[in-house]
Formats: C-alpha cells, sequence, structure tokens
C-alpha cells in the first residue's frame, strides 16, 4: 500500500540521519517534508498542511528536538501534541433548547449519510438520554427518501413525521414542530436532502428551513473520505448555515481521515460524532486524540482498551487467569475467548488499533473474515463436550466426525486443533513469566519504540481519566 | 448546457465568498461562460514565462485537486521534461504541450477503452458497484434513461436489498423512466434478486440489465464476498457477462478512492469508472492515479441532479477542467 503510517516514515527518514551522528536544522526540514508527506496521504487540506506544518517545524527547529537522543518519537510527539489541539476538546453532547422541543437539522453533500446519521442521533437520544425525539422526512428531492426515513423509523420505534414529496421542506419544519410541541416530543431531527454547497437556490431553502425551525444544532454530515475539497465544503456550508457541530461518518472504512482536521482548521467547529458502523447503534462520540493518532497512522491505544473493558467479564477474566495458572485452558474457553473478541468488532479494526501494528507490514491486506470465526465456533461446536474439556482425546476418527458434523474440510479440523495447541503451549509460557513467545507475534515487539512510547502516553492518558472519574465520584 | 459548459461551470463557480442573492449567482454564471480558451490564455498570461513558480502552482492545484502526491510528482516532472523537449517558448506551445502531456499520460496511447461495452447481439449486463453514498442507483436512473432514448430495452435490478429505501429509490427510478425493476424482499438474498433478473431479461429479451447493489466499504471482507457471489451468479447464467463492472467513485472521495479501487478491482475485476458528483468544487484528481497503478479508465462523469447528467468521460475536457482553477487565483 501506499499509504505508511507517520512514524514508518520518520524512522525511515531517521534511519539516514543517523549516519551523521548530529542533527542539524536542515535535518529537522527533511523531517518535516515526511510529516508533510503523511499529512497529504491523510487527505488533509495542503493550505491547513502548510500552516501546520509550519506551526510544526517552530517548535522542533528549537531546542526541543535538537537536542534530545531521539528526535524522530520527540517531532511525533510534538504533530501529535498539536495535532490533538488543532482538533479540540471532545464535544459530544447535544444541546437542548429553553423550550421543548429542541430542534436539530442535518445538513450535507449527497451521500454524505444524513439519514442514516439522523436515524442513530435518534436512537442514541432515546436509548442514552431517554428522550422522545421525532424524525422528520425534509428530503423531498431524491426518490424514496422518504421511505428510507420511515423504514429507520420502524426499526428504531421512533415517529417519522412526512407530507410527502410535494410540500416545501420549510412547511414540513413548521407542522413537524407544531406537531412534538401537541404530543410533548423533545427532540425534532429533520433530514434535509443532500446539495451541493455551491446550489444557490437549495442554500437558499436550507436558510428558510433554519428561519423557521430556529434549530438549536445543525449538524454538518461529512464523509470521513472526503479528500481535497472537505475545506470548500465545510466552509461553504458553515458561512451560509452557522453550523454549531460536524459529524464524521463512514471511519469504520480504512481510510485515514483527514478530512477530520481540515474541516476543524477551517470551521473552527467541534466534531462531536462519528459513524462507525452500519448498524443503528454505532454512533460513537469524537475523540480528538485517537483521529490525531489516526491520521497519523499511529494505532488508537485507547480505543482498544476501552473496548476491551466495556466487553470484558471480569469474573469471566478472573476465572480465565486460573484456568491458565492450571493449563486447563480448553475448547470451552476457546470458544468463550473467540466471542468476547468478536465482539470488539473485527480483528482487523483492533490489530490496527495497537500502535505499530497499523503500518505492520502486510497488515492493510491482511483481512480477517468474520466467517472464520463463525467456522472455527463450528468445528469446536461438533465436538463433545468431552473432547472439548479433553482435546487430548481428538482421535483421527473423530476429527473425521467433527468435520462431517462441521460440513468444515478434515484439513481445517486438524490445523485448528493445532493452533489451539500451540496457542496453549503459548500461554503457559507466558504464564511462567516467559514472553519470548510473543516476540513472533509482533514482529519486532509492538512497532519498536515509537509503538512503546505511544502505547505508555495512552496509558498514562488514561489513567489520567481514571483519576478524574474517581474524583467525580 | 453541454458538458463543456457544465464542466466550466462546475469548475469555476469556486469563488470562496458566496454570493447572497440568486442575482449575483447568475451574474457569476455569466462569468463563467466566457470561452474557454480566453481563461486558458489568461492563465499562460499570468505566467510570461514557464518557470519553477508555475510548476509550483501547477504541484499545489494538482494536489488540492485529490491527485496525489506522488502522482503530481510524476505529472509536473513529466510536464517539465515535454516543455523542456519542445523548447516551448510561445504561450500556445507550452499550453498545448501540458494540456496534451497530460491526456496523453492519462491515456497512455489507449483510447479504445473509453466507451461502455455492449453486447451487440443479446443481453448486456452491467454491475454497479462502489461504496455508500457515491450515487450507484442514481446512476443507474440515468444511464437507463439514455438507453431507453436510444431504443434499447433496459432492465433494473434491485440488488440492494439491504438500505432502508433502496429498493423504492429504484423502483421509483424505473417508473420515472420506464424499465422493469426486479425486486427481491428487502434484507433478502441479492444474489438471488441478481438470478431472478437475469433470468427475466432473457425471457422478455431485454438488451440491457443494470444491476444495482448495496454500498459497502471495502474493507467488509463478508460484504465485498457477497458481492463477488452476485458477479459468479452473473457469470454462469450469462457466459460472457458481466460485460462491465464499474465502480462508481464520489470525485469528493480523496486518497481513500485509491484503495477502493483496489479492493473493487481485485474481487470484482472493475472494468471502469463512474465519477459522479462532478459538478460541485471536488474534481476527483484521484482517477488519474488509479488510472496510472490499475490501468482503470474513467467511462461516465455525473455532473447533474437532472437525467442528462451523465456523460462520456472526455479526457481532453477533464484536463482543461483540472487547469480552471489555476486563473482563478
Amino acid at each position: 500500500m501506499a499509504f505508511e503510517g507517520l512514524s514508518e516514515r520518520l524512522q525511515n527518514a531517521m534511519a539516514k540521519l543517523r549516519k551523521k551522528g548530529k542533527i542539524s536544522e536542515a535535518d529537522v526540514k527533511e523531517m518535516m517534508r515526511e510529516v508533510r508527506l503523511a499529512l497529504l496521504e491523510a487527505d488533509v487540506n495542503f493550505k491547513v498542511v502548510k500552516d501546520f506544518v509550519k506551526t510544526v517545524s517552530d517548535r522542533a527547529v528549537g531546542a526541543e528536538v535538537l537536542e534530545s537522543l531521539s528526535p524522530a518519537q520527540q517531532v511525533i510527539k510534538i504533530v501529535n501534541e498539536e495535532l490533538t489541539a488543532l482538533m479540540g476538546g471532545e464535544q459530544s453532547q447535544i444541546a437542548v433548547a429553553p423550550k421543548s422541543p429542541t430542534v436539530i437539522m442535518m445538513v450535507g453533500l449527497q451521500g454524505a449519510g444524513k439519514t442514516t446519521t439522523a436515524g442513530k442521533l435518534a436512537l442514541l437520544l432515546k436509548k442514552k438520554q431517554n428522550r422522545k425525539p421525532l424524525l422528520v422526512a425534509a428530503d423531498i428531492y431524491r426518490p424514496a427518501a422518504i421511505q428510507q426515513l420511515e423504514t429507520l423509523g420502524k426499526q428504531l420505534d421512533i415517529p417519522v413525521f412526512s407530507l410527502g414529496d410535494q410540500v416545501s421542506p420549510v412547511e414540513i419544519a413548521k407542522q413537524a414542530i407544531q406537531k412534538a410541541k401537541d404530543e410533548h416530543l423533545d427532540y425534532v431531527l429533520i433530514d434535509t436532502a443532500g446539495r451541493l454547497h455551491i446550489d444557490e437556490t437549495l442554500m437558499t431553502e436550507l436558510r428558510d428551513v433554519k428561519e423557521v425551525s430556529n434549530p438549536s444544532e445543525i449538524f454538518l454530515v461529512v464523509d470521513a473520505m472526503t479528500g481535497q475539497d472537505a475545506v470548500t465544503v465545510a466552509d461553504s456550508f458553515n458561512e451560509q448555515l452557522d453550523v454549531t457541530g460536524v459529524i464524521l461518518t463512514k471511519l469504520d472504512g480504512d481510510t485515514r481521515g483527514g478530512a477530520a482536521l481540515s474541516i476543524r482548521a477551517v470551521t473552527g467547529k467541534p466534531i462531536k460524532f462519528t459513524g462507525q458502523g452500519e448498524k443503528l447503534e454505532d454512533l460513537e462520540p469524537f475523540y480528538p486524540d485517537r483521529m490525531a493518532s489516526r491520521i497519523l497512522g499511529m494505532g488508537d491505544m485507547l480505543t482498544l482498551i476501552e473496548k476491551a473493558q466495556q466487553d470484558f467479564d471480569e469474573k469471566k477474566a478472573a476465572e480465565m487467569t486460573q484456568k491458565l495458572k492450571e493449563n486447563s485452558f480448553d475448547f470451552n474457553d476457546f470458544i468463550e475467548q473467540m466471542d468476547q473478541l468478536q465482539n470488539m468488532g473485527p480483528l482487523e479494526d483492533i490489530l490496527k488499533m495497537i500502535p505499530g501494528m497499523s503500518n505492520a507490514p502486510g497488515l492493510d491486506q491482511m483481512k480477517i473474515d468474520p466467517k472464520d470465526m463463525g467456522r472455527m465456533k463450528a468445528i469446536v461446536l461438533s465436538m463433545t463436550p468431552q473432547e472439548r474439556e479433553n482435546p487430548d482425546m481428538l482421535s483421527q476418527s473423530r476429527r473425521r466426525r467433527i468435520a462431517r458434523g462441521s460440513a468444515r474440510p478434515i484439513a481445517e479440523v486438524n490445523r485448528m486443533i493445532k493452533q489451539f495447541n500451540e496457542s496453549k503451549k503459548m500461554m503457559s509460557k507466558m504464564n511462567k513469566g516467559n514472553f519470548e513467545g510473543m516476540d513472533g507475534l509482533f514482529g519486532n515487539g509492538i512497532g519498536g519504540k515509537i509503538g512503546k512510547m505511544a502505547m505508555n502516553s495512552m496509558i498514562r492518558k488514561n489513567k489520567k481519566k481514571m483519576r478524574k472519574k474517581n474524583k467525580k465520584r | 448546457m453541454g458538458f463543456f459548459d457544465k464542466l466550466k461551470s462546475a469548475f469555476t463557480s469556486e469563488q470562496p465568498e458566496v454570493t447572497e442573492t440568486t442575482e449575483k449567482y447568475e451574474k457569476g454564471l455569466e462569468k463563467t461562460r466566457k470561452s474557454f480558451s480566453d481563461r486558458l490564455n489568461e492563465l499562460f498570461a499570468n505566467f510570461r514565462s514557464v518557470d519553477e513558480d508555475f510548476f509550483d502552482e501547477l504541484e499545489e492545484l494538482l494536489i488540492g485537486a485529490d491527485v496525489g502526491f506522488d502522482t503530481t510528482l510524476k505529472i509536473t516532472e513529466a510536464l517539465r521534461q515535454e516543455v523542456k523537449l519542445r523548447n516551448a517558448k510561445e504561450q500556445s506551445e507550452v499550453q498545448n504541450a501540458i494540456i496534451e502531456k497530460l491526456v496523453d499520460l492519462y491515456e497512455q496511447g489507449d483510447t479504445t477503452k473509453q466507451a461502455i461495452k455492449l453486447n451487440a447481439d443479446g443481453l448486456t449486463v452491467i454491475l454497479f458497484v462502489g461504496v455508500n453514498g457515491v450515487g450507484k442507483t442514481t446512476t443507474i436512473g440515468k444511464l437507463a434513461h439514455q438507453y431507453l432514448q436510444e431504443g434499447k430495452k433496459v432492465m433494473l435490478a434491485a440488488g440492494d436489498t439491504f438500505r432502508a429505501g433502496a429498493i423504492d429509490q429504484l423502483v421509483v427510478w424505473g417508473e420515472r423512466v420506464g424499465a422493469t425493476v426486479v425486486r427481491g424482499k428487502e434484507g433478502g438474498d441479492p444474489a438471488a434478486v441478481v438470478f431472478d433478473a437475469v433470468k427475466h431479461a432473457k425471457e422478455q429479451q431485454t438488451d440491457i440489465l443494470l444491476v444495482d447493489t448495496a454500498g459497502r466499504l471495502q474493507n467488509k471482507v463478508h460484504l465485498m464476498n457477497e458481492l463477488e457471489k452476485m458477479k459468479r451468479v452473473i457469470e454462469k447464467e450469462v457466459p460472457d457477462g458481466p460485460h462491465e463492472v464499474l465502480l462508481v467513485l464520489d470525485a469528493t472521495t480523496g486518497q481513500n478512492a485509491m484503495i477502493q479501487a483496489k479492493q473493487f478491482k481485485e474481487t470484482t475485476d472493475v472494468t471502469g469508472i463512474v465519477l459522479t458528483k462532478l459538478d460541485g468544487t471536488a474534481k476527483g484528481g484521484i482517477v488519474l492515479a488509479i488510472r496510472n497503478e490499475l490501468q482503470i479508465p474513467v467511462k461516465l462523469v455525473g455532473l447533474g441532479e437532472g437525467m442528462d447528467d451523465l456523460q462520456v468521460f472526455d479526457p481532453n475536457e477533464y484536463a482543461y477542467g483540472l487547469f480552471a482553477q489555476l486563473i482563478q487565483k
């Protein structure tokens, strides 16, 4: 793949410099070139990159970098800090109007994901905040846009207001708000039609809708894959409507998402949520530090930790540890672990979150089919309870039976049992405090020093957060 | 408005200050109606000689058009060489050298691939693939309209059984343009829909079958496998089909488009690209890089919301369009 993470880029640049022994200002310049390239490859707008690189250069040329023993890491640290700072704080709360209902408008280009996001947002309001939202179908242009919202409403059990596609969006908004008032619904989410920011007629229509509905929030919905043009689009929407926040969609793809930085730099408006998947629950708050790491290809340790915490049952974990100690790890535990891993999301996403792994060679080619896990499960489930508890009793004839039972070739059954035994061996090694077996897993440890540094800093940040949480209690 | 004017207005209405009234807007449009060669001349007048400044600006322009850094360097380097080689000093010479070289780079001496391949005697099947929200269904609607205008018998297959309202969207298009739509149940197996559609298309002696699919991100393996299955069904039922697999790309997409092209090519052997939403301010320059690296040509471009706004891609005009922006500086 053409994209490599910034850490890798800088390491390569540094490898050349190391022969020199001393780092000069010119060398910093060379490193800045790599920073610039990494950002451009991540789709950060080139004008934003220019300004950004200047800020970073100024800091880097200072004593901070030149005199440090690990200039590359220093530069990454500075870049990461500046990026996070530029991206602003975490702001995922939704404004509330002093008088109910609170109106939220969704605006953006065609195909950004406004309708889906409106559905996700409504679900979030309903589930997490116990609100009563009303979805309003104001996209009267695209064929079946209203049906789409109505279907979503049915799936989510959230009312949808529509007047068909012959009534102007302004009128629809007006009547929807009245309905919300009458029925004591506290949020009105207006799904508008996708439009080009240069389409004057349609932009005027949006301004009119804004006028009559007096929204507390106007969310600009932007596709995370957007390239250099993100700046123009965001700037234009913001100028004409004064948006209150941005929602970045399709972040579950493999884009770096540099558009986030461009938009933030140009509009100064916070990115409040991110769309992370096809399911309607997949709307998450925006974390600037994680986004910074992602843009730089540095992994996202925090999300990983959080996901692990979220999906980790402590009691089960204690049981597991015990089992590991006794070395009585069996196929039942294997299935359980696999389920846990699956709950955390697609495996390749999880791997990418580990610092240093995002640019491990070949990782981007590595695709893990969720079905593979299902197949492995099928194999285990075709075993008898005794076999699961005592893998050693799996004779050839038993294996053949399992293969038939799970409809998998015998070779696959054999392979899986072999893998199981190997991981068991590795675990018992780890248990004895011998981590040698792990080395092979991550190539040169976890992405070399930089990976470790990133991981340490993430852990530190996490600790800080935990402390804050404890204080609040 | 022809394609040429459209491209022009698309590329030139990017004034940062947005005019307040429609009146102003119309004036703005008028401005863009100035002939294109005028504008190009202006560009080269701004740079009396083709010096480093010119190439720097060109570089920024190309990066700003999402061409990508590597390809940008490749292009500017080639242009530098070309200008030197021809010893071009006159404005018009430089201008031609650059446009020609750019088109050359794009076409790589191969101009035959641009047109959509149709099966002259029998059923033509065209499969549409791409990520979410790029405009697959809309493109199908527009293309169906064109083929119907040409007197062909067109059928549409609603292979997006996943997204809410997607089937309805295609059905509305079918009604609008007057094409039969084969549909299954929402949430059903899309491959089954494709199978039915092919069967019906054969029975009814349809000329062209356009197959819609659900948008999917290229890193979702199970969804890509589903797509592969749909293609297999077509291959099995129509011996030389699908005759085209068109990857629909949103012109606003940045460098990720390259990964999209790679992944979709791997699973479905993409034969061409439809570049949509070119009527905005984005230029979709990544198609140059895609063409260079993967040899996938752009076949169609989407230039607006109207039914006739789907046009055959013309590298010449596209190259002019890329340059148009330089003039505004």
